[in-house]
């Protein structure tokens, strides 16, 4: 019996080796390729050691396009949303989990509503409106929306600040602390949990989002990482791969750097979403 | 103080409550009524009735790409239900160094969307690429051209897209480690094998995270669109268009407003109606009970 149990185990322990080896293994191609001159990634059979080691496919793929540059745009759009989405989703979760008013059940499902509306729905009206506001070609399509509400982490404040027992906030009110005290003093310091979490979580959507950018920006100068690696596809048919594979490599970087970093932060978000 | 605390309450959610009034309830009425107009953006809209909706189901375009979604969706959510499920169960194991390989797993989904595009373009080049490379070297065939093959480009795409099952796993993983060990204790005292451990007990008490797997799943899978944008803009011969390239061709490269927001409609539409579908099956196999909410 134990035996049995044991082999299963192990047999199930090797798939699981060799899943992770076929699934690890594109993102250290994609590494391994940037590190390789244009010449021997072609040759074949491939070689997983770069040989010679260079880098110049970085060098001269930051060349072509100023990719330090949409670094720093990308930068400044993902931390600009995430802090208003924070700021303004950590309040309207605050609201649906501690406080009572009329129509607040209504409203809830109005905000889990935005999470089954496709973005094409809104993507067209959208656009017409931030146009009329002379608002293309700038990063506050991007931004601004964030410091509207985000409907998941709402729904992800909300279901945090209920976990938090009430006595604690009815302790606060009876030494006279008003609501905004009961949202910033008591609340906030007790859900940084909550923050860090809401906060990776949409700094790696806005990091990584495309459709937005693609439609909103078209000056070169303001492109992000995202768009610059289209346009960079785009504007060679020549295909210096090393070049390509850096610059996936350096648009990458950042989000897999705050997973590691963060990865329990982002993984409790995960939980705590799915309860 | 029960009126102070509604004030407080609105007060609250103020941002959140212009930015839903502002950026999605007009949003949707404004494209409802663009959907019944012919719009492009340089002259006002010119109201046409149900006429760009009976055009669309005219298009044979239109129909190939609801098909070509249609497969891709089916073929993702099925990909991310049964090898994310059985991801998870193997990864719950315990054993050392487990966490890393569930790190591991989850990677690729932490990837930037378009990064992973131009990787999978390398990886699925002709001959040369990793894949055929592979192909080749191992199992002596001559891999085939994917990308630039209609008849390969969608089965790349969605072989691609077993890469991020990561993201269903890590649900499954999270149902896993809520399911009551005495279940098991008990079954074991009764001599269940683990064949029928896995079917009385895992998946029946997983059903709930099954649904939401088959939900966002199919939600976004019906959404894809950087993939088919970077990869193959929609060809080799309209093989990879799916619906969201569609919409945004009409949209940001045609300038037909009106129409892409009838196709917009019938997307929302769609969606709405295959998730009231499962959500009212959903009774029949999702099993709620002992679970404390």
């Amino acid at each position: 019996m134990i035996r049995a149990h044991r082999v299963r185990a192990l047999s199930g322990f090797s798939v699981l080796i060799f899943g992770a080896i076929v699934f690890i293994f594109p993102a250290l191609w994609m590494i391994s390729a940037s590190l390789q001159d244009n010449s021997q990634i072609l040759r074949f059979p491939p070689s997983l050691w770069p040989h010679p080691f260079t880098i110049e496919g970085y060098v001269d793929g930051f060349n072509v396009l100023p990719f330090g540059r949409y670094f720093v745009n990308t930068f400044v759009i993902a931390a600009g949303s995430s802090i208003g989405g924070v700021i303004s989703s950590s309040l309207a979760g605050f609201a649906f989990a501690k406080l009572r008013a009329k129509g607040k059940d209504v409203l809830f499902l109005c905000v889990l509503s935005g999470l089954m509306i496709p973005y094409a729905v809104i993507m067209i009206p959208q656009y017409l409106l931030f146009k009329e506001l002379n608002w293309i070609n700038t990063y506050y399509p991007l931004i601004v929306p964030a410091w509207l509400g985000l409907p998941f982490l709402i729904f992800l404040f909300r279901q945090f600040f209920a976990g938090i027992p009430n006595e604690v906030f009815e302790a606060a009110r009876i030494d006279g602390c008003g609501y905004l005290g009961l949202y910033g003093r008591i609340g906030v310091p007790l859900a940084m949990p909550a923050v860090a979490t809401a906060f990776l979580f949409h700094f790696q959507a806005s990091w990584n989002d495309f459709l937005a950018p693609l439609i909103y920006i078209n000056d070169n100068a303001k492109y992000t990482l995202s768009l610059g690696l289209a346009a960079f596809t785009s504007t060679c048919d020549c295909t210096p791969w090393n070049q390509l594979m850096a610059v996936s490599a350096t648009v990458s970087v950042i989000p897999v750097m705050v997973f590691f970093g963060a990865q329990k932060y982002i993984l409790q978000g995960i939980t705590l979403s799915t309860k | 103080m029960r009126k102070v605390e509604i004030i407080w309450f609105y007060l609250f959610i103020t941002p959140w409550l212009v930015g839903f009034l502002a950026l999605t309830v007009y949003p949707m009425i404004a494209s409802a009524y663009y959907s019944l107009t012919d719009y492009s953006v340089l002259s006002p809209p010119r109201w046409v009735g149900f006429s760009n909706y009976v055009e669309l189901f005219h298009d044979p375009l239109f129909w190939h790409s609801v098909y070509v979604t249609a497969i891709y969706a089916v073929c993702t959510v099925f990909i991310h239900l049964t090898l994310g499920l059985f991801a998870a169960l193997l990864l719950n194991l315990r054993v050392p160094g487990m966490r890393l390989l569930r790190t591991v797993y989850y990677l690729p989904n932490v990837l930037p969307v378009a990064s992973a595009s131009m990787l999978w373009i390398f990886l699925f080049l002709p001959k040369y690429g990793l894949i055929d490379s592979i192909l080749h070297q191992v199992l002596g065939v001559d891999g085939p051209e994917w990308l630039s093959d209609p008849n390969w480009a969608l089965p790349a795409l969605i072989i691609m897209s077993a890469w991020s099952i990561g993201s269903a796993m890590i649900i499954f993983l999270a149902g896993l480690q809520s399911i009551p060990a005495e279940l098991y204790e008990a079954a074991e005292i009764d001599g269940a094998s683990s064949f029928s451990k896995l079917f009385r007990i895992t998946i029946p008490m997983l059903t709930p995270q099954i649904l939401l797997n088959l939900i966002l799943g199919l939600i976004g899978a019906l959404q894809t669109f950087v993939q088919a944008y970077m990869m193959t803009q929609g060809g080799p011969d309209y093989s990879t268009y799916l619906y969201s390239l569609y919409i945004y061709q009409n949209a940001f490269q045609s300038f037909h407003m009106g129409m892409a927001s009838a196709q917009a409609w019938v997307l929302f539409v769609v969606v709405l109606s295959l998730t009231a579908v499962i959500f009212k099956t959903s009774a029949r196999w999702v099993y709620y009970g002992g679970l404390d909410f």
